[in-house]
């Protein structure tokens, strides 16, 4: 009996030390990530990282954007460890850091520069000093607009436009008769479809979310003027059907001819360029985000998918590992290797805009850079605000508040309602859910 | 004795029941034709008429691996669904041939977890998959999905055993049946057409079932719905490679379900009046 005992332990021993060893010779990091083409690339490129890491395997789940957050934030908060690296915007990573439920990388090995980061994005990224993720990609917003059809309506826009320009130039390039529309904006309902944009627009028009006490302040004069202009400009001069377009479908009329200008995330000036998708490919001009006369302001847009690790981890080193390769200038030469300079991961790291072989591929690249160096995500806006984040606020409950406003604006925009009911209508819904999550005491 | 229908009549309900047919089907055609279009086509209108590109199928098969996730859902469903035909052929059985006065309430409580929402007890279901490592496992999710569909499988089998005369069951006892005999020998072959369509429709929900299987697996348990869900893009054009991903994904079952119509509509239709 007690050799049969002792037998046992010794085996139970043996195996727990082979496990031990097994687990030291090979890690396997499960990644977490949305379908995006930086995304598939480089999922595409894993090959030469375990290759280069020959004790770690990657294993990779691609979820909608949406879904993502949600089975994110579950295992989480469960501290499930189902993930060892996360795929997260700029929105994610400030709130997910305040609760320790993100690794601190600050030691991503002496040759990953982390100062070669864009500063905006950078601080973005960090909670006191502290980098809790590292982008792989990182947009602003920017004006895209056919230079063809401003030449033609006589009207030029200036690399500052403010937005008389864009309103002047969208009226002269409208002719609905020949399906040409001066402007294509975002009215899709959402906190990350309409509201990004209108959020940066009322940014430049001298508005605010909310005050410094956390009041909303969509009854004030600059959001007011915010959604009047926006509707005049897309009754009057944009596509119809407009309340129900996000970004995919108004690349796709920009792609067909059908807009004169698109406002949009700068991500979108490769697809518009890329004469195998776009029939307009080489008549697209770049300006930035526009301001209201007197306002200095260009609206802090500024999202970045970034790689974070989650606290429940239990592969934290090899997961570093791994980010400290997706994420620096090795990895960006590897993609222009493979498929030129054009593929390479935007907006991330200042030494690819120093690079003349990306200047030369990137007609857009100056102007991506330069939007996105205005962005300032600690203070969107001209008055005094409690929070930072640039086309959202970062804050909790934002998801929800963002989505129920921007269904309003989107309502108001399909004619179901008038700008100052939508305005009412936004007030007190966030004033209603502002006082029940204990903002407003 | 059968009312006389006019030509008339006739050719107008038959033409009725075409069209709601075809309204009904028609997302799924359209489906099927967005995945044979260009990217740039699909996003582009409606248009009845693709280019008959496979282009889309190329990259979905390119991009993810299909016959891991396709793997997982047959095992699945078909697991899922015979697990709950064992637990719910004795449960039926009893409850058709000897209730009680409770029976009725039984069954009423059994079909009211229906109708609480799946996202109510996420939160106390991922922690015990988690503490019991049933996380992203085939059987622990096997067991999850028998537990949803139970109510179900209980109340379609308990409806068809209903009809089954009890004297049989009683004659076959006098013959010195014994239980097991007479569930195995007696009820089950009588009852095979009602057990199929259970058995099939059972298979269809668990299929298409995209909740929990997206919440609770990451890459070994995930199954097609999770490969569905993987296709649709924040940025970038998607909608001719969603439609291909799911294509994929409901091929199977709408074969499955064109081949087996029949039994389908009896068992969706049963417990009326005939």
């Amino acid at each position: 009996m007690t050799i049969t005992f002792r037998a046992l332990l010794g085996a139970t021993a043996l195996c727990a030390t082979a496990g031990l060893a097994g687990a030291q010779d090979s890690v396997t990091l499960t990644i977490a990530t949305v379908n995006n083409g930086d995304m598939i690339r480089m999922q595409g490129l894993t090959s030469e990282f375990t290759a280069a890491n020959p004790g770690i395997q990657v294993e990779w789940v691609t979820l909608e954007e949406n879904i993502l957050r949600e089975r994110v934030t579950t295992d989480i908060a469960t501290q499930g460890g189902q993930y060892d690296i996360l795929t997260i915007g700029t929105y994610e990573v400030p709130i997910w850091a305040a609760q320790g439920w993100l690794v601190p990388l600050d030691d991503l090995g002496d040759d990953y520069d982390t100062d070669d980061l864009i500063p905006a994005v950078r601080d973005a990224l960090s909670m006191d000093g502290k980098l809790y993720a590292a982008p792989f990609y990182a947009e602003s917003a920017m004006v895209m607009y056919r230079t063809d059809l401003a030449e033609a309506a006589g009207v030029t826009i200036p690399e500052a436009p403010t937005w008389t320009d864009i309103m002047t130039a969208a009226q002269a390039m409208t002719d609905k008769s020949a399906e040409q529309y001066g402007i294509c904006l975002r009215g899709k309902p959402g906190w990350g479809e309409n509201m990004a944009f209108l959020t940066a627009m009322a940014n430049s028009y001298g508005a605010r979310w909310f005050d410094t006490d956390w009041n909303p302040q969509f009854d004030s004069p600059e959001w007011q003027a915010t959604l009047t202009d926006y509707l005049t400009m897309m009754n009057e001069y944009g596509p119809p059907g407009a309340s129900s377009n996000g970004f995919n479908e108004n690349l796709s009329l920009f792609q067909q001819g059908k807009c004169g200008i698109w406002i949009d995330a700068t991500v979108a000036a490769s697809f518009v360029t890329d004469p195998e998708d776009s029939t307009v490919a080489d008549k697209v001009g770049f300006a930035q985000f526009p301001n209201k006369e007197g306002v200095d302001n260009r609206g802090n847009w500024l999202w970045a998918w970034s790689l974070a690790i989650p606290a429940s981890s239990d592969a934290q080193d090899a997961a570093k590992t791994f980010i400290a390769w997706a994420t620096s200038r090795g990895y960006t030469e590897l993609v222009a290797g493979k498929e030129g300079w054009r593929a390479a991961p935007p907006g991330t790291r200042a030494s690819l805009y120093e690079n003349a072989d990306y200047q030369a591929e990137a007609p857009f690249a100056a102007m991506t850079l330069a939007s996105i160096n205005a962005a300032n995500t600690q203070k969107a806006s001209v008055q005094d605000i409690p929070y930072t984040g640039g086309q959202f606020v970062a804050i909790p409950e934002f998801q929800g508040i963002g989505t129920a406003v921007g269904q309003q604006f989107s309502a108001a925009l399909a004619g179901q309602m008038s700008a100052e009911d939508a305005l009412a209508a936004a007030q007190a819904n966030t004033t209603r859910e502002m006082t029940r999550a204990g903002y407003i005491k | 004795m059968a009312r006389a229908v006019s030509r008339n009549t006739k050719i107008g309900w038959t033409i009725a029941a075409w069209a709601v047919a075809l309204l009904i089907f028609f997302p799924i055609l359209y489906t099927i034709i967005t995945s044979l279009k260009s990217e740039q086509e699909a996003i582009a209108g409606f248009d009845l008429i693709p280019s008959f590109t496979l282009e889309s199928y190329q990259t979905v098969q390119s991009q993810n691996n299909y016959w891991r996730p396709f793997t997982n859902s047959v095992i699945l469903a078909v697991g899922s669904t015979l697990l709950a035909l064992i637990v719910a052929i004795p449960a039926a059985w009893a409850m058709a041939f000897s209730p009680t006065k409770r029976t009725k309430d039984i069954l009423m409580w059994m079909l009211s977890t229906k109708m609480m929402p799946a996202v109510a007890v996420l939160v106390p279901i991922y922690l015990i998959f988690l503490r019991t490592g049933l996380m992203d496992t085939r059987i622990g999710l096997t067991v999850l999905l028998m537990m949803i569909n139970l109510p179900i499988v209980v109340w379609m089998l308990y409806t068809y055993f209903r009809e089954i005369p009890g004297e049989i069951l009683e004659a076959a006892r006098m013959d010195g049946a014994t239980l097991r005999d007479e569930i195995l020998y007696v009820l089950t072959p009588m009852a095979i057409p009602g057990i199929a369509s259970t058995l099939l429709l059972n298979i269809i929900l668990a299929w298409n079932e995209a909740f929990w299987t997206i919440q609770l697996t990451t890459t070994n348990a995930a199954p097609l719905s999770a490969f569905i869900a993987s296709f649709s893009s924040p940025q970038g054009l998607f909608w001719a490679k969603l439609s291909a991903a799911s294509v994929m994904a409901i091929a199977p079952i709408l074969v499955l379900g064109w081949f087996s119509q029949k039994q389908l509509v009896r068992g969706l239709t049963f417990g009326a009046v005939k």
